[in-house]
């Protein structure tokens, strides 16, 4: 059988020469078609005798597996190989830039107002809004701020040619908001406590490098039966230290005057040698709880107030106050 | 308030170096707003007289002096100021000096050895320029220390005072507050030595009693209006802010100053007849000494002679009655002005005065007498004369009621365990009278404070002087209940980031805008106007956001931003209420410029995609409708459940070119309440079986809505349909002029069965009736 042995190396070495798939199809019938020279073998197992036909029979059963086999081989790898091709042709410059729309951005007093209300409600701070365009008693008078008294002085107020004004600072929403919690719980032996902070738009008509006629503020208010100045000092310093994320911050409370607290404070902050001066707070006047119909001796409360572009001037170090109304995108996209 | 450090310390006798007096002081509450030395550091100077004075051979503007500097043996000088004469005196720093820049050295200048320098005020640091030698007065003693001669080593204090503290508006008031904080020994005021010599007195009538409780003066004649104000005096005045003018007004500013009584000189030659403070009359008008004349009004209080009125009680006094170099008699006034009287004048006149700003917060009623007397005695010793009788008229000054302060109520308020001896130790050092039973104590302010009126300001007092550095600060404590968080509001930060995402910046603008914006952007022609704006660009309130915008584009154009892209959310004004809103505008190309997609210019789809993010998932339509700042075709209403909640729309070419705009921007505005709005889901039964879809290709003219043909489709409520959509819109071959083919999507599904094709052929058969109906053509 010296042929069948020609024939199984011959196979071997076509089907390794051959790149086409097709084309190793078509060898493939060479050998294993009807007409191949192994089917033709195998049609010779006739002429043998019935003694030599079995080993014959088998011997080219055992060659034409061998042939299938390589063709299956050699069918894989030239399936392999087409498809390392086509992933070769197909790849691409992965750093192409990414399609399609980018992504904008706050603006940095937003970034700034969304942590103070993150910051407060963690300690249970709801936040309280109300109207820019106030009433002289909202804005003033029940903050205990009566007509003529000196310390209007200190609020250069825009004034609407209906006598209202445009609120020169948050209070007036604590105001608001302890009007309508007093009517809410009006028929509770024990009020709930109040525990609000109220950010917003103020303006005064001040307007140079370091003033501008609007400006935002954030007020906080907490009225209950059991808050001091101590706690008042402790809410406001565990802010800061949390705002500016420094554990060992210097805040210092100050004596000062502000006609709806009593006693009054400013909130200074350590900043490298110096001290900065990043708002007021203080107790809340008896007058003002008064206008609100809350007993004074039975509740007390804190109220602070800070400027938010102070602190987002600190934290994100923008050294010109006029540069948050300018909106050039190329300072916005910073906060981005 | 402005003042000398030496001058307080010749008051209270402290120990504590300036920096930490200033300390004290602000963590009192009284800010320290500046502490300036009057004087650089600087060290041997010293008085000196020249003795002689030669040319410098080899050079013309230099002399050769010598001077005596208290040595014994004179100096051998150069000197180049063209002012030295001799015998004059001058400062001389000596070698060995330091001054501010210089050391002064033995030199030889143009080959002649110099043994020290002469120097001017600006070589001292004590001015920005001179023009010579400092010239000392011909009794300067020879050789003392400048520092010394001239009080050098002091520092001007400046406080930002609080307005409820008009009891620290003197130096004797702030002296008292360092010896209530210190226990410092205070100095009393000097007490007056003259006597009465005179009988000359005004007679004085006072007839608004409840606005002048105390009205005192004094005659004085003879004095010599000329004489030179001392040195002291007008150093301290000059550290203190105040120009030294002429001796007697020097004198009531000084008095103004050390003890916070205002206080005013007449020319006695001046007044007709006798004093009568009253309010003004109609038609009233004075001159006043800053030649302002002012037409009084009737709730203004005067200072009249028989005439008329001569001072503007309280504020000023009058130019027809002020002392001059001539005068020789004064009539010297000192009272007490009730403080709602004075309170709000000044800033009605547009003016006030160091007499205003203390009355309007209140002065010390008690000591009306003594300010009068240490006058009289400071002018009688400067420019002489003789004290005359006072006249004095009284009537009811304000009373000092008691304040309760209890134990318990200072521990409560201040969280903070103070005793009732320590809080009796801090009243006394605050001279507040007081009795104690028990833990309360009935306090009884002195006469100098306006701002102790209920417990809460004398708890203040208790926690100052006890230092609100000494109180901890506490970790508060609560009774926690979860704060409510209603599902069917949106976050406002959640709003925010849609528009983040969608690759918006934020922006804010000032709420006040130009009212010509607000006429042609909003058509509001009657906008909430600003009695005082700061410039007439921002006049009146906004009553939309899209003026703020586009100022936002225009300056981010004039600063070559080729795209932009930004929101803002605020307040709108309008005549009733105000209104939350939200507003964006977009311009230059959709995408920013990138290798993967073709550049076009954003275009109104683009945004209305935006706003329907920003409501999804909710639905809204858009009706055409025009607006006075867009494009009227590319202009639409913004409608959810059938109510209007905003507008969006290309802006008008007119406002384009008026703003100089190259290309078309799209904006909107949406009422923000409308968008914070949103529905707590509720779940249906989701079908399991597979959905079929149909496509329904229809031609219709240009000027049928898509929106008008989806309504009539839906309005059929087909049964199984769950979804209709245009997916196509096509214009161009096969479609005639004039008409546009549309293609839309119709989903179908049950969620009981699959469905048979005669029951989906019966639906689309229903909503291609409705397409026909609005004169659609099928396309086949």
């Amino acid at each position: 059988m010296q042929e069948l042995e020609q024939i199984l190396d011959e196979a071997l070495k076509q089907f390794a020469a051959i790149e086409q798939a097709a084309e190793l199809e078509q060898v493939k019938a060479r050998y294993l078609g009807k007409d191949g020279s192994l089917t033709q073998l195998l049609k010779g197992l006739g002429k043998l005798t019935a003694e030599e036909r079995p080993a014959a029979g088998a011997r080219i059963n055992q060659v034409k597996q061998q042939i299938e086999a390589a063709l299956q081989a050699r069918r894989n790898a030239l399936q392999q190989q087409a498809l390392q091709q086509k992933l070769a042709a197909e790849a691409l410059d992965v750093t192409l830039p990414g399609r399609g729309l980018g992504v904008g951005g706050l603006h940095p007093v937003t970034r700034t107002l969304e942590r103070i209300e993150t910051l407060f409600h963690s300690v249970g701070f709801d936040v309280a809004t109300g109207p820019e365009i106030e009433t002289d008693f909202y804005n003033f008078t029940a903050l205990n701020i009566p007509q003529d008294h000196p310390a209007r002085a200190m609020h250069d107020t825009f004034y609407v040619e209906d006598g209202r004004v445009l609120r020169t600072h948050t209070s007036p929403i604590q105001i608001r908001y302890m009007e309508a919690h007093v009517a809410q719980h009006h028929n509770l032996d024990i009020m709930p406590d109040i525990r609000i902070i109220a950010p917003g738009r103020v303006y005064r008509v001040d307007s140079d490098a370091t003033h501008s006629p609007m400006f935002h503020q954030v007020e906080g208010l907490w009225i209950g039966e059991r808050v001091s100045f101590a706690d008042l000092k402790g809410v406001v310093a565990d802010f800061l230290k949390r705002f500016f994320e420094t554990e060992n911050l210097q805040v210092r409370f100050r004596p000062s005057f502000f006609p709806f607290t009593e006693p009054s404070a400013e909130i200074d902050m350590g900043w490298g040698d110096r001290w900065l001066e990043i708002g007021g707070c203080g107790m809340v006047h008896p007058n003002v709880l008064k206008h609100v119909n809350i007993d004074s001796e039975k509740y007390l409360g804190f109220a602070f107030g800070l400027g938010v572009e102070r602190l987002a001037m600190l934290r994100y170090g923008v050294n010109d106050l006029r540069l948050f109304f300018e909106n050039d995108l190329q300072f916005l996209k910073q906060f981005s | 308030m402005k003042f000398s450090e030496s001058w307080l310390r010749s008051l209270v006798d402290t120990s504590l170096p300036s920096e930490e007096l200033a300390h004290l002081l602000t963590m009192a509450g009284l800010e320290v707003e500046e502490l300036a030395p009057v004087a650089p550091v600087f060290d041997k100077v010293v008085v000196a007289q020249v003795l002689s004075r030669e040319k410098h051979p080899d050079a013309d503007r230099l002399n050769l002096l010598k001077v005596d500097v208290g040595q014994g043996v004179p100096l051998d000088i150069v000197c180049g100021a063209q002012n030295v004469t001799v015998g004059m005196k001058a400062p001389c720093a000596l070698v060995g000096a330091k001054l501010p820049g210089i050391e002064i050295k033995q030199a030889k200048v143009r080959g002649i050895a110099s043994f020290g320098m002469m120097c001017s005020d600006k070589e001292l640091g004590l001015a920005e320029e001179s023009s010579g030698l400092l010239e000392l007065p011909t009794d300067a003693p020879v050789g003392q220390d400048i520092r010394d001669y001239l009080s050098l080593n002091d520092a001007s204090i400046t406080l930002k005072l609080t307005p409820n503290r008009c009891d620290c508006l003197s130096l004797y008031g702030i002296a008292r507050e360092v010896a209530a904080l210190t226990n410092a020994g205070l100095q009393a005021v000097p007490a007056a030595s003259f006597k009465q010599d005179s009988a000359r007195s005004v007679p004085v009538k006072v007839e608004a009693a409840e606005a002048c409780p105390r009205y005192s003066g004094r005659v004085i004649t003879g004095v010599n209006a000329r004489a030179a104000t001392p040195d002291w005096m007008v150093r301290r005045l000059e550290r203190s802010g105040l120009r030294s003018i002429s001796a007697i007004v020097d004198v009531t500013n000084y008095v103004l100053l050390e003890l916070g009584q205002p206080l005013h000189a007449f020319d006695l030659a001046k007044l007709n007849g006798g004093i009568t403070v009253r309010f003004a009359r109609a038609d009233e008008k004075i001159k006043l000494l800053n030649e302002q004349t002012i037409a009084l009004e009737s709730d203004m209080l005067v200072i009249a002679d028989a005439n008329s009125a001569v001072a503007l009680a309280g504020v000023m006094g009058g130019a027809a009655s002020a002392v001059d170099d001539a005068t020789a008699d004064i009539f010297l006034e000192s009272a007490f002005f009730a403080p709602g009287v004075i309170v709000g004048k000044s800033r009605r006149l547009g003016f006030g005065s160091d007499s205003s700003y203390r009355f309007e917060r209140g002065v010390d009623f008690a000591a009306t007498q003594i300010a009068l007397d240490r006058a009289t005695q400071l002018i009688l010793d400067i420019c002489g004369g003789q004290a005359g009788a006072v006249t004095e008229v009284l009537g009811q000054l304000p009373e000092r009621l008691p304040v309760k302060l209890r134990l318990a109520r200072v521990q409560r308020v201040l969280g903070l365990t103070l005793d009732a001896d320590e809080i009796g130790g801090i009243l006394a050092r605050l001279n507040m009278g007081f009795q104690r039973t028990g833990d309360t104590f009935s306090v009884t302010p002195p006469s100098y404070r306006f701002d102790i009126a209920i417990e809460e300001d004398l708890i203040e007092e208790v926690a100052r002087v006890h230092g609100y550095e000494n109180i901890q600060p506490l970790p508060p404590m609560a009774s926690m209940t979860m704060l409510p968080r209603t599902e069917i509001q949106r976050p406002i930060a959640a709003v925010r980031q849609v528009m983040v995402q969608r690759d918006y910046q934020e922006a804010i603008n000032y709420a006040f805008v130009e009212a010509e914006a607000e006429r042609d952007l909003c058509g509001n022609i009657q906008p909430v106007k600003l009695q005082n704006p700061i410039a007439s660009q921002m006049s009146v309130m906004r009553s939309s956001l899209l003026g703020g915008l586009l100022a936002t584009l225009r300056t981010n154009l004039a600063r070559k931003q080729p795209r932009v892209r930004v929101f803002e959310i605020g307040a709108c004004f309008g005549s009733s209420a105000q209104q939350e809103r939200l507003a964006g505008l977009c311009y230059g190309s959709a995408a920013a410029e990138q290798w993967g997609a073709a550049m076009r210019n954003v275009d109104f789809y683009d945004v209305k995609g935006d706003v329907e993010a920003l409501f999804a998932p909710a639905d809204l339509s858009f009706v055409a409708a025009t607006h006075p700042a867009s494009h009227p075709g590319r202009s639409a209403q913004i409608m959810m459940r059938g109510k209007a909640v905003g507008w969006i729309g290309e802006l008008h070419p007119q406002w384009m070119q008026q703003y100089d705009i190259p290309q078309a921007a799209v904006w909107f505005e949406i009422d923000l309440s409308a968008l914070m709005r949103a529905d707590v889901p509720h779940a249906t039964v989701i079908s399991r079986f597979p959905p079929v879809r149909r496509d329904l290709a229809v031609v219709v003219g240009e000027n049928v809505t898509v929106l008008s043909l989806l309504s009539s489709m839906r309005e059929e409520n087909a049964p199984y349909v769950t979804e209709l959509a245009l997916f196509d819109q096509y214009r161009g071959k096969g479609v005639e002029e004039g008409e546009k083919s549309l293609a839309f999507r119709v989903l179908l599904q049950d969620t009981q069965k699959t469905l048979n094709d005669a029951e989906i052929d019966q639906s689309i058969a229903r909503l291609t009736a409705a397409l026909q109906q609005q004169g659609a053509r099928l396309r086949i």
